[in-house]
């Protein structure tokens, strides 16, 4: 007598949860959710195509615009590859810089990360608290680069500016006042029962399923794969410093679930204290930009170059034909694949988990779309 | 494992189909016959010693004449990384999917076959990606031509005039 | 009620020449308005002090511009609303929904009907006021379901769908341990269960059984706040999940609506809790300091420190902790609270033969 039938339902592109312009279109049944389809692209603003229009040096503001949130690692990460394509060599100054900007980066996009997580599942107040410390960080950019989104501070072969005389001193200060509040932020969010039920066995990413869908940065760690670029494949210096690679190990739940990722990525920031400490310590004198000519020809060539960035890998693949434009420069960002395994993961899952997962993975959207 | 050993590996088992290692600086790449991309990736990913269980980034390419498809694969056990490449005309650009055997290959290759119209055989889920469904043209060739118009709407502005 | 109204006319000439049953109509009217106007007054004023307590757990200021230290903030919310546009959405059932904000408020104001301000502040000391207040908090699902499937959003009809299933759930835990305190009182009007706890803090109800009854207390705090649909238990307007929820499309003055509603209930079942567990307007010393009918502004004091207690709790909850998934909710609330609830109901029992 009676029919029942899914509830098509849009979540996006307008929606509080979805981090910006996602669109997932759920197939649900009651709360349950069957089918997961997401449509992304309305940020595309053709970054790839516009690559190939300009110069190499021209490019570096664009890489700003990827991940808005750690626009300092894509910077770098582009100012990588070309150096990489080019052979340049960054003067050991620079490359301390790059470290400690990207970690001072890392610490604010997760910051972020944790506030954002927290208001998915309801919690206003860690996001105030988050932005209260990130705040710090911004007046760090602020008084290096002038800048606190959009900073444009990389340079291919090194960086624009030279650090103020009292950056060390508030740099320091700053890492003594952080790591005591992400205890603060522990007892606020991460113990709490009710966070713990929502994220853990959540969402659960195998380990064969993140490699699968390449998943890269902190999504995989969560996981359980041991892997980071800034270990593995060291630039600029990292392997002279000393840090752990946190992993998932399942505390709650099972490992790779959504509590996992979060996890992390509340380590990591301590992690990353510790490599600004010791690089700043060991930070030299000295130029902070290499011997660059003004109209750049890099040799013919291709590279791919990738940098551990907040949110993964970010990597940029260049094919030079050896004019001052790169005949191909494609982007890879950790979010592209983060959102690609959602609607595996969101199969059969609820629309709160959905929140969840999404909030988990720690997306953002320019940088898939770019 | 060194590049060339990967390579004496893959000859061994495909011959013909490994065309050259192309020594570009600074990253080398591996000239293959697209026909048997499917194949070669399938081996890449399941012989242990070799254990490509990444695809690090799939990029679509306008060489000019050719269209290309770049797969840079990674390995996390062994943390190697080689480079395919496999040539396709510009007049039927078709190549099979790898999607079976890397699912980050879904996305990668919707996004390249729009943006360069390539046409990725049996791909499960063949929409467009980041464009709308309706975009006309490959916007990523090099030959693209900017539209006046889409939907009725000017897209050029009195800048792009000159 | 009655005792102020006879009060009145034996002692104002006037009002013996008019008929009695126009006195006590006017009378009646003037009470309701009162409480009207002091429950609206509320839902402004608390909507501040909401958001300045929200400030300090927040580590920021809180609303600090119109007037004195913010606090006339809300009169600036309430005219912004009431001139915004008030839209109806094409694809809404007009009728219900133009309907549905009038309902909720109605009926989050009709409880405070039997409340107990004082001694004799009441408008009417119903003699079953505990099921008039059970039967009156679960019309507020009808008005959710209204405006939720009449607003023709999906979203919408999520959230009222959800508040449906935790309203009505949750009325069962509640109305178990309200069944515990009738049978401590004896009775179901609400003066009477005041008046049974008198005789300072130890004799309150919620020290009576201890074991049980401060158990209960808590069962009975836990479910108001998931009928009201804070968090933890905001998941009928999840705002992170549901846009936000039953609400979503309506704007202006019957947003406003709601909104008051939600803060009317908020004080109407922290009153509730005061009176049946924390003595109502009684002092928690025994007896009281000021004589005669000046007794009633000491328990009107009592009544509202102990009803403002409870509702910055509730507030300190909200901005705290995250939001329960639906099925968490109703887990906690028939795998916990109801056995719970049972356990309390035999042992204030068992209790109460043996002692």
């Amino acid at each position: 007598m009676f029919d029942t039938e899914e509830l098509v339902i849009n979540m996006g592109p307008q929606h509080p949860s979805t981090h910006g312009v996602l669109r997932l279109v759920l197939k649900t049944d009651g709360e349950i959710v069957s089918e997961v389809v997401p449509y992304v692209g309305y940020l595309h603003r053709a970054l790839e195509k516009i690559a190939e229009r300009v110069t190499y040096i021209q490019f570096m503001p664009f890489t700003d615009r990827l991940d808005y949130l750690a626009a300092m690692n894509c910077n770098f990460a582009y100012a990588g590859a070309v150096e990489k394509l080019a052979g340049i060599e960054v003067p050991p100054r620079a490359q301390g810089l790059r470290v400690i900007f990207s970690e001072l980066n890392r610490i604010a996009s997760h910051l972020v990360f944790f506030g954002t997580c927290g208001l998915d599942l309801g919690a206003w107040t860690p996001l105030l608290y988050a932005f209260r410390e990130r705040e710090m960080v911004l007046e760090l950019f602020e008084m290096t680069c002038g800048a606190r989104l959009t900073y444009n501070y990389g340079r291919i072969g090194g960086v624009s500016f030279d650090i103020p005389p009292e950056f060390e001193k508030e740099t320091l200060e700053f890492c003594d006042y952080f790591v005591p509040r992400i205890k603060e932020y522990n007892e606020l969010l991460t113990g709490n029962r009710v966070f713990v039920h929502r994220t853990a066995n959540v969402g659960v990413i195998s380990q064969e399923q993140a490699k699968r869908y390449s998943l890269v940065g902190p999504n995989l760690r969560g996981s359980g794969i041991k892997f980071d670029l800034r270990k593995d494949e060291p630039y600029w210096g990292y392997e002279k410093y000393d840090f752990n690679v946190p992993v998932g190990a399942g505390e709650y739940g099972v490992v790779g679930d959504a509590w996992n990722r979060y996890w992390v990525r509340i380590l990591e920031m301590t992690e990353s204290v510790k490599i600004i400490r010791q690089a700043l310590a060991q930070l030299p004198s000295g130029d902070i930009i290499a011997k660059v000519p003004k109209v750049f020809k890099p040799p013919v060539g291709e590279a791919y170059f990738r940098a551990e960035s907040p949110r993964g890998e970010t990597g940029f693949y260049i094919v030079s034909d050896g004019t001052q434009k790169p005949s191909r420069l494609r982007i890879r960002t950790g979010s592209f694949t983060g959102v690609s395994i959602i609607p595996e993961v969101g199969k059969g899952a609820m629309i709160s988990d959905l929140v969840a997962i999404v909030g988990s993975m720690d997306i953002i959207l320019p940088e898939i779309d770019r | 494992m060194e590049i060339n050993r990967i390579v004496e590996l893959l000859k061994d088992s495909f011959g013909d189909a490994i065309i050259e290692l192309a020594e570009t600086k600074p990253d080398p790449y591996l000239k293959v016959n697209k026909d048997r991309i499917t194949d070669i990736c399938s081996y890449l990913s399941q012989e242990p010693q070799l254990g490509f269980d990444t695809l690090m980034i799939l990029s679509g390419m306008d060489l000019g004449d050719k269209l290309a498809v770049v797969y840079h694969l990674y390995s996390l056990q062994h943390k190697h990384r080689i480079v395919l490449k496999a040539e396709l005309p510009k007049d039927n650009p078709a190549v099979h999917t790898v999607e079976s055997i890397w699912q980050a290959a879904n996305w990668f290759e919707r996004e390249a076959a729009e943006m360069y119209g390539i046409t990725f055989i049996d791909h499960p889920d063949p929409r467009k990606l980041l464009l709308t469904e309706d975009w006309i043209g490959c916007p990523m060739r090099k030959d693209y031509v900017y539209p006046e118009s889409w939907h009725g709407m000017p897209l050029k502005r009195p800048a792009d005039e000159k | 009620m009655y005792d102020i109204i006879n009060y009145f006319v034996t002692n104002v000439k006037i009002l013996q020449s008019i008929p009695f049953w126009m006195v006590q109509a006017a009378f009646m009217l003037a009470g309701c308005g009162a409480v009207l106007g002091v429950a609206a007054l509320f839902a402004g004023v608390g909507s501040v002090v909401e958001r300045n307590i929200a400030g300090r757990i927040q580590a920021r200021y809180g609303p600090n511009r119109v007037g004195p230290w913010g606090w006339m903030q809300f009169l600036a919310d309430g005219i912004k609303l009431v001139l915004k546009e008030d839209l109806i959405p094409d694809a809404s059932a007009k009728m219900p929904f133009r309907l549905a904000p009038y309902f909720i408020f109605t009926v989050a104001f009709a409880a405070f009907i039997v409340v107990p301000f004082s001694q004799k502040l009441q408008i009417a000391d119903l003699n079953i006021g505990i099921l008039y207040i059970i039967s009156v908090s679960s019309i507020v699902v009808i008005a959710i379901l209204l405006a939720g499937w009449s607003s023709g959003n999906k979203w919408s009809l999520f959230g009222a769908m959800r508040s449906a299933a935790q309203i009505i759930s949750y009325e069962v835990p509640v109305t178990i341990t309200i069944l515990a305190v009738i049978m401590m009182a004896g009775t179901m009007s609400m003066q009477e269960i005041t008046a049974g706890q008198s005789g300072g803090i130890w004799r309150w109800f919620i020290f009576r059984y201890p074991l049980f009854t401060i158990p209960a207390f808590l069962v009975y705090y836990i479910a108001s706040i998931a009928e009201v649909n804070r968090t933890p238990f905001d998941i009928p307007e999840a705002e992170s999940e549901l846009v936000a929820g039953y609400h979503t499309e309506y704007s202006s003055m019957r947003f406003a609506m709601f909104m008051m509603s939600e803060y009317v209930n908020v004080l109407a079942v922290s009153a509730i809790a005061v009176t049946m567990f924390l003595g109502g307007w009684q002092s928690p010393y025994p007896g009281h300091i000021f004589p005669g009918i000046w007794s009633n502004i000491e328990g009107l004091f009592w009544f509202f420190s102990k009803t403002f207690f409870l509702v910055f709790l509730m507030m300190w909850i909200r901005w705290t902790l995250p939001r329960y998934r639906v099925d968490q909710l109703m887990d906690l609330c028939w795998k916990v609270l109801l056995p719970v609830s049972f356990i309390n109901l035999f042992g204030i029992c068992a209790w109460m033969l043996l002692a």
